[in-house]
């Protein structure tokens, strides 16, 4: 037991929680402003790791990560335009449209990685750090917080920011309505298809950032069906924040920390097979359904299409 | 939210006047999807550098007209068929089981846990009857917290099944890493069922006669749901929750029936395909047929005789993409591009049709 609470199984839990948990809170903020705007977007799997292959395809082609960054929102819209079209614009099924979108981009990053990187798996150098001053020098959340890639703060500085916007502005009022009362919105002459549009590509944004992210700086390396789930937790964590940013970043920490165990139980000296650690933050996701599920208010008109005049 | 296209399932197969463009018209939503999404999936392998003709020709010629490969694709039918039925009793009661992997896995973890073992002190028939029981049952009992939760808490399915599935196939994983590891092999599987006592192949073929128990397994399914009351019950239930609960029906309790049914052929999949063809799990073996398996469903408007078509073929696209990973260089995540463009293609095309009927009138 004293072993678990030494400073380097500390230090390497949280810096491991951040490291596993960004990509998280990332597709978790995306996913929340699509459903507020009412959108359930279960292709943000899929948005996650095409921003997670051309950001790590980007990334190493130019040698520049920052570029990677760009490349992986892109790759992460792109699938989130499909989205978009098909299902604000048609208004087809969008459990459906984003099964299908999840598999195709599965499928078609992993023939892509087998044809240019199969028989070499490159890596990226380690990732940029930009230490903060005066507080790295903190014990334990010095190392794991503040000595970290600047996407990891602006990730945090989203929470505040989508919080003021969702509370604060008309514009957050108008998502809001465009998830509770599609109806009112139209006649408030605010084009409902319009928000939820803007809303979705929002979200594969923020997804292919995530993606990025865990390919770039968590990772180093691209690996076919890498997000493994990671935008499902994203869509629960959007699913219990009940609409309220800070909560997505709780969770995301929580999450992370249960993805990052296994390293950190190394540090530590134990050896806990790693199917049982892969099973904890699933299982966590299961027990908070059972203790919240009922608790987890999604908006009124989610998944529903928004046909004007149809009632 | 209900689980439909555009077409609710009692449209297909009406005796109506124009029954024969009716059938024309079936053919055409049905046949263009699955040309559009060939031809397109064609394009990736045109820009991958792999000639798309060729490619198909192989694959035709290695899963369908050789008499080797007709037999694995009749063979691989019997899991996907059982999982084509678990999907079509959810689907049609309104229910997401996107669990079905999960479910599969564990049922076959279940099967190779037990027929090697009960082999050693029962008669082969009741081996296989009991580690196939056992599977169904494993299957059902990992549906039922997704299922009170539904039921009960009106917790959206489509995000439990899914984390049961992800736990699910880890746990079968540490399971045969842990407890049913076979200590005289050096890769860790469970203990092995010897090829004599699995499932009987057919007629002096390689095919196994798993491939009865799926087709029993759809066409029994498709009269449930579509000929009895018990069917009638769940459909109600799926369509309109409300008017069923006015209706009297226990919803809730329905609810998880579905679950139950529904899960239970997931994991009987698991189990023939175990009993079957493998005789043994191998550690972290997943063959995820079960997402792959939903857009056939889909694609056959949840008809259990059409399923069996679609299977058949889709089968043969497995086989064959299988050989041609080997041969032609091109892994087998190409039928993943293949199955998502049909699923996407078959929305877009029930959306047209549907428009196109509308403004008929």
């Amino acid at each position: 037991m004293e072993a678990l609470l030494t400073a380097a199984f500390l230090t390497a839990l949280l810096a491991g929680a951040v490291a596993a948990g960004v990509p998280l809170l990332l597709a978790g903020l995306g996913e929340q402003m699509s459903e507020k705007a009412g959108v359930l977007n279960i292709g943000i799997e899929g948005m996650m790791l095409m921003g997670a292959y051309l950001g790590f395809l980007v990334a190493f082609e130019s040698g520049n990560v920052a570029l990677g960054f760009v490349a992986g929102m892109a790759g992460g819209m792109a699938v989130a335009l499909f989205m978009a079209i098909l299902c604000v614009g048609l208004g087809l099924n969008q459990i459906v449209i984003g099964i299908g979108l999840t598999l195709g981009v599965e499928g078609l990053t992993a023939l892509l990685h087998h044809f240019q990187f199969s028989t070499t798996y490159p890596r990226l150098a380690a990732a940029w750090r930009l230490p903060v001053p005066g507080l790295v020098e903190l014990p334990v959340i010095g190392p794991a917080l503040f000595d970290r890639h600047p996407l990891v703060y602006l990730a945090f500085l989203l929470v505040p920011l989508l919080a003021w916007l969702y509370r604060r502005t008309a514009l957050g009022l108008t998502l809001r309505a465009a998830g509770e009362k599609p109806a009112a919105l139209d006649v408030a002459g605010i084009d409902v298809q319009t928000v939820r549009f803007l809303a979705v590509l929002f979200t594969g944004a923020m997804a292919g950032l995530g993606g990025a992210f865990m390919a770039n700086v968590a990772a180093g390396i691209f690996i076919p069906f890498m997000t493994g789930g990671a935008g499902f937790i994203g869509i629960v964590l959007a699913m219990l924040a009940r609409g309220r940013p800070a909560w997505v970043l709780i969770g995301a920490v929580i999450f992370g920390g249960a993805l990052s165990l296994t390293t950190a139980l190394q540090v530590a000296g134990l050896n806990v097979p790693t199917d049982l650690i892969q099973m904890l933050p699933f299982a966590a996701v299961m027990a908070v359904l059972v203790l919240y599920g009922r608790k987890a208010r999604l908006p009124a008109a989610l998944g529903l299409p928004y046909v004007r005049g149809a009632r | 939210m209900s689980v439909s296209l555009e077409t609710t399932p009692g449209e297909i197969g009406e005796a109506a006047p124009g029954r024969h463009r009716a059938l024309v018209h079936l053919a055409l939503v049905t046949l263009g999807p699955i040309l559009a999404a060939l031809v397109l999936s064609g394009l990736v392998l045109l820009a991958l550098g792999v000639d798309p003709l060729a490619y198909y020709g192989y694959v035709a010629q290695r899963g369908l007209f050789s008499w080797l490969g007709l037999q694995q694709t009749l063979t691989r039918m019997a899991p996907l068929l059982c999982l084509a039925a678990a999907l079509i009793v959810a689907f049609r009661a309104g229910i997401w089981n996107l669990g079905i992997d999960g479910q599969f896995l564990l049922g076959a973890m279940t099967s190779a846990a037990l027929a090697p073992f009960l082999i050693t002190v029962l008669p082969a028939g009741a081996t296989l009857l009991v580690a196939a029981a056992g599977a169904a049952l494993v299957g059902a009992v990992w549906s039922l917290l997704p299922a009170l939760l539904r039921a009960y808490q009106q917790v959206n399915e489509i995000i439990t099944t899914l984390m049961m599935t992800f736990l699910g196939v880890s746990f079968a994983n540490l399971l045969v890493k842990l407890v049913f590891l076979d200590p005289g092999t050096t890769v860790p599987q469970t203990r092995t069922l010897p090829v004599a006592d699995r499932l009987p192949t057919l007629f002096g073929t390689t095919i196994s006669g798993g491939l009865v128990l799926g087709l029993v397994a759809v066409v029994v399914v498709h009269l449930v749901m579509t000929r009895t009351a018990f069917g009638l019950k769940l459909r109600t239930v799926g369509e309109n929750p409300q008017a069923a609960h006015h209706a009297g029906l226990d919803v809730p309790l329905l609810t998880v029936a579905v679950f139950a049914i529904s899960a239970a052929l997931a994991g009987l999949a698991g189990g023939i395909e175990i009993l079957g063809v493998h005789g043994n799990l191998r550690a972290d073996w997943n063959p995820a047929y079960g997402l792959a398996v939903i857009p056939l469903v889909f694609l056959a408007r949840f008809n259990g005789f059409a399923a069996i078509v679609f299977v058949f073929f889709y089968s043969a696209l497995m086989i064959g993409g299988e050989s041609a990973a080997r041969r032609i260089g091109v892994p087998h995540y190409f039928t993943l591009v293949l199955v998502a463009n049909l699923l996407i293609l078959l929305a877009l095309a029930e959306y047209l049709d549907h428009r196109r009927r509308q403004r008929a009138g």
